[in-house]
């Protein structure tokens, strides 16, 4: 597949950010391919992993944070594991994806930052995962209330799937920890 | 042989049946589990796409109690074991992470606290002639297909876990019961767990993948250590049915399930009733009734 490539479509060097925000280093890619011929969601992508890393390189804008492989990738780690020179690419979706959310590109499809804000405000407030009021949220907040129902009251009955929020945290602890996570974000990474 | 064991948020919600299996077994095989006070979530997913310090943090918070505790930290939760496993790694390689660490937690952390899974201290502290030995009703031939998925074995220099391309601590779990292990091409492909919710067909075709190769395989159950992939290829059975039209049944079942079965212990204290798929087909040939 040709992809063109336009140089500096939108003003701003992503490699740069990208490359702050991870420590990857993408300039020892040699483009032999192996993570795109690993990754399980390339098929589907317009640009496969290392794709991506080309783009980079050649100066690729803001353009590159629609690209739909920052919100179909599993973290599957495929990519990483393979990587002859042991680019994490894995951490460079994990890195787009969050100058994504910074600069308020949405995913197309799903909402895979509104879900990590749900599941880590949860955390924030009791330590540990609540399932049920993260996936009601989630629900509400794409207007996809009608997916899965029937799967929870299976689940439910199952207890698979618990009513109550989670106890026994450590809260104190925890809240400090987001705190000092969202102080130390603003500092140069 | 004694830990400090970390359920894991799941073991409260999603995957109980892991949990009370996993309980199950250490306390037939002499093993003494002692659950970290006050645990909290060791960030999953959510944490790493947003940022990665806090998501060394938030693990490296548990790591600290059970470095107190002066044990080796136990995870069941093939999750929870890699978000640890990777806070460890890059406490280790990154002073920058380290430093983040130190001031989220109040107190310094050096990323040394071995971290390891429920199946690796059955294999290399209990090993296996022992747990033979205990072995009391056998699994007779059931053909399985164990699988990893990725958070076992990847990244391999966090995890270390067994061979990142063909681990086989499973298989040889499953040898000891009398199993019969099936070969298959899809151990380590992933299943597509980070996005049911986000991005549900992916996961549903990733994992009727999965479930496709094992069937070819001849397996007549998937054997999982993950709580992730547990639901993937167990509760969206259904939507993969729906949406490829074809028929699976396969019954996908924790390591420490079919474990107890092995050592006697009854189907309902390990969880099997709490299963989607039907596990009555691996109950038979152990002659165990739910
Ligand atoms: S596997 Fe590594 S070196 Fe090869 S193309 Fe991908 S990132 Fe580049
Ligand atoms: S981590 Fe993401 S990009 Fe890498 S192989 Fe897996 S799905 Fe593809």
């Amino acid at each position: 597949m040709t992809t063109r490539i336009a140089k500096q479509k939108t003003p701003g060097d992503l490699l740069k950010a990208v490359q702050e925000k991870t420590k990857v280093n993408l300039n020892v890619c040699y483009q032999c391919k192996k993570c795109s011929i690993g990754c399980p969601v390339a098929d589907q992508a317009e640009s496969p992993p290392s794709e991506i890393i080309r783009r980079l390189q050649l100066g690729a804008g803001d353009e590159l944070l629609q690209t739909g492989l920052i919100w179909t990738c599993l973290s599957c780690e495929t990519c990483y594991a393979r990587c002859p020179n042991q680019i994490n690419f894995a951490a460079v979706v994990d890195a787009l994806k969050s100058l994504a959310v910074e600069k308020g590109v949405a995913d197309p499809q799903g909402d895979a930052p509104l879900f990590n804000r749900l599941f880590l405000n949860a955390v924030e407030s009791y330590g540990r995962a609540y399932d049920l009021q993260v996936i009601a949220l989630y629900k509400l907040g794409t207007g996809s209330l009608k997916q899965d129902v029937d799967k929870f009251p299976a689940m439910l009955k199952k207890g698979k799937m618990a009513i109550l929020p989670p106890s026994g945290a450590d809260k104190g602890r925890i809240r400090r920890i987001f705190k000092k996570a969202a102080q130390n974000k603003g500092t140069k990474a | 042989m004694k830990y400090a064991y970390y359920p894991g948020c799941s073991a409260h919600s999603t995957a109980r049946d892991m949990h009370e299996s996993c309980l199950a077994v250490a306390k037939a095989l002499g093993i003494e589990l002692n659950e970290i006070k006050g645990w909290t979530c060791c960030g999953a997913s959510a944490a790493h796409q947003t940022d990665r310090k806090l998501a060394a943090s938030l693990a490296s918070a548990n790591l600290l109690l059970a470095k107190q505790m002066g044990m080796d930290m136990v995870v069941n939760c093939a999750a929870c074991y890699n978000r640890s496993k990777v806070a460890n790694y890059e406490i280790i390689h990154s002073e920058e992470i380290r430093q983040s660490v130190a001031d989220c937690l109040g107190q310094s952390y050096d990323g040394s606290q071995p971290v390891r899974h429920f199946v690796e201290i059955l294999l290399k502290d209990l090993g296996l002639p022992a747990l033979r030995k205990k072995i009391i009703n056998p699994l007779k031939g059931l053909k399985t297909a164990s699988y990893y998925g990725c958070y076992l074995v990847r990244p391999p220099e966090a995890t270390g876990f067994d061979d990142p391309e063909n681990p086989t601590i499973l298989e040889s779990l499953i040898d000891v019961m009398g199993g019969e292990n099936v070969e298959w091409s899809g151990k380590v492909d992933c299943c597509g767990g980070m996005q049911n919710l986000t991005r549900t067909e992916i996961t549903v075709r990733r994992s009727a993948a999965v479930i496709g190769m094992a069937q070819a395989a001849g397996a007549e159950c998937i054997v999982v250590a993950c709580p992730m992939c547990q639901i993937s290829l167990d509760v969206r059975q259904a939507d993969m049915e729906k949406l490829l039209g074809k028929h699976y049944r396969m019954p996908v079942i924790y390591i420490t399930q079919l474990l107890g079965l092995a050592l006697g212990i009854s189907p309902k204290k390990l969880g099997f009733d709490r299963l989607m798929v039907s596990p009555a087909a691996v109950l038979k040939t152990t002659k165990a009734a739910v």
